[in-house]
């Protein structure tokens, strides 16, 4: 029992941390502002709930676990807000989305 | 010890938003960047909690958290409005 | 009423969550506070069905596990895209019409898109949502009213 929550800590830690870095290449590669803000979403989302999931799982039913659950509500409750404040902000201020598919290869990073 | 390997993937987000933040080219692309980081290190803190056996540093994240949301509306009404709102105006109705 | 004490009950758990150290004089300093903080909040009358949407709470236990599907889904579609070595993408902006009444399922459905990997609200309002999109699948996605739909009988069960 004890073995399979350490071994289900293992593969969420790991596959949290992989959907991170995802979001943080793709924070890199992506050409315009708004393509970037969906790469961070990724790390947001994905990344944040499977890490969270893990030390949860990893703390079993405690005081820590209930902590980790008001740190996935804030940020589940508050990252499309501040997402959602920054595209608008964007969008006022006039930076004009890339729209439709990309021809060229991206260029270096 | 895979909180190891959790802590060294969230120094590389950190990293890579870095980068962004660097980069730019424009002021929303660093704020998205910022926004990211905010994130990433509210998780790499609690992940150090338990990395060091530490649960108190859950109450740091918590707190960076909440300060990382406060901290980028502030800075985007800024650069939306060039002020950080006034008070007592009808701005209230239409929200962000 | 209802709300008010669902209110103090909720800052009190948050309270107790938080302290970890149950003696009786911060049990005590807990409830007050959260006393004192849900009477200013009544004061500034923000203790309504859009602050503490309790009347919600069974609508969401359905609809929460269908998004938290949606999030994962899309964001492995994201990610996907994201370690393409082409980079397949195909920025999209979409505007159609929510059939959402309300300011919180308005707000639900807002989130909901810009939670969902791949999609962002931009501009929100009762008659028309402008939402950018990362690929052409992910833009019909919005289109094809599903989330749509759910967040309408989401806010209608409540």
């Amino acid at each position: 029992m004890i073995a399979a929550a350490e071994a289900l800590t293992a593969v969420l830690l790991v596959a949290g941390g992989f959907f991170c870095i995802v979001g943080g290449i793709g924070l890199v590669r992506m050409p315009d502002f708004y393509t970037r803000m969906h790469a961070a979403s990724v790390t947001e989302t994905l990344g944040a709930g499977l890490l969270l999931l893990a030390m949860m799982v990893h703390a079993g039913l405690s005081l820590v676990t209930a902590k980790l659950v008001i740190l996935g509500l804030l940020i589940f409750f508050t990252s499309p807000a501040a997402t959602h404040a920054l595209a608008k902000a964007g969008m006022t201020r006039g930076i004009e989305p890339l729209i439709g598919p990309r021809e060229r290869a991206p260029s270096k990073r | 010890m895979m909180f190891a390997a959790a802590a060294l993937a969230l120094l590389a987000t950190l990293a890579l938003a870095l980068v962004r933040a660097v980069k730019g080219p424009t002021v929303f692309d660093r704020a998205q960047a910022a926004n990211t980081i905010g994130t990433v290190a509210a998780l790499l803190l609690a992940v150090i909690g338990f990395l060091t056996g530490r649960p108190d540093f859950l109450d740091l994240a918590i707190t960076y958290g909440l300060l990382n949301l406060i901290g980028t509306v502030a800075v985007l009404k800024y650069f939306r409005y060039g002020d950080l709102g006034d008070p007592g105006d009808a701005e209230g109705e239409t929200g962000r | 009423m209802l709300r008010t004490a669902s209110s103090v009950l909720t800052l009190y758990l948050f309270w107790l969550a938080l302290s970890g150290i149950y003696t009786p004089f911060l049990l005590a300093a807990g409830l007050g506070c959260s006393i004192a903080v849900v009477w200013l909040a009544r004061r500034m009358a923000v203790v309504d069905h859009e602050g503490h949407p309790i009347h919600l709470g069974p609508a969401a236990a359905r609809y929460w596990p269908w998004l938290a599907r949606e999030i994962a889904k899309s964001a492995w579609d994201v990610t996907k895209v994201v370690l393409s070595p082409r980079l397949p993408i195909q920025p999209t902006l979409v505007r159609f019409a929510p059939t959402q009444k309300t300011e919180v399922g308005l707000a639900t459905h807002a989130n909901s898109i810009t939670l969902t990997p791949g999609t962002i609200s931009i501009e929100v309002s009762r008659r028309e949502f402008l939402v950018h999109a990362l690929t052409a699948a992910g833009a019909e996605g919005v289109t094809s009213g599903d989330m749509d739909g759910r967040v309408t009988r989401f806010e209608a069960r409540g």
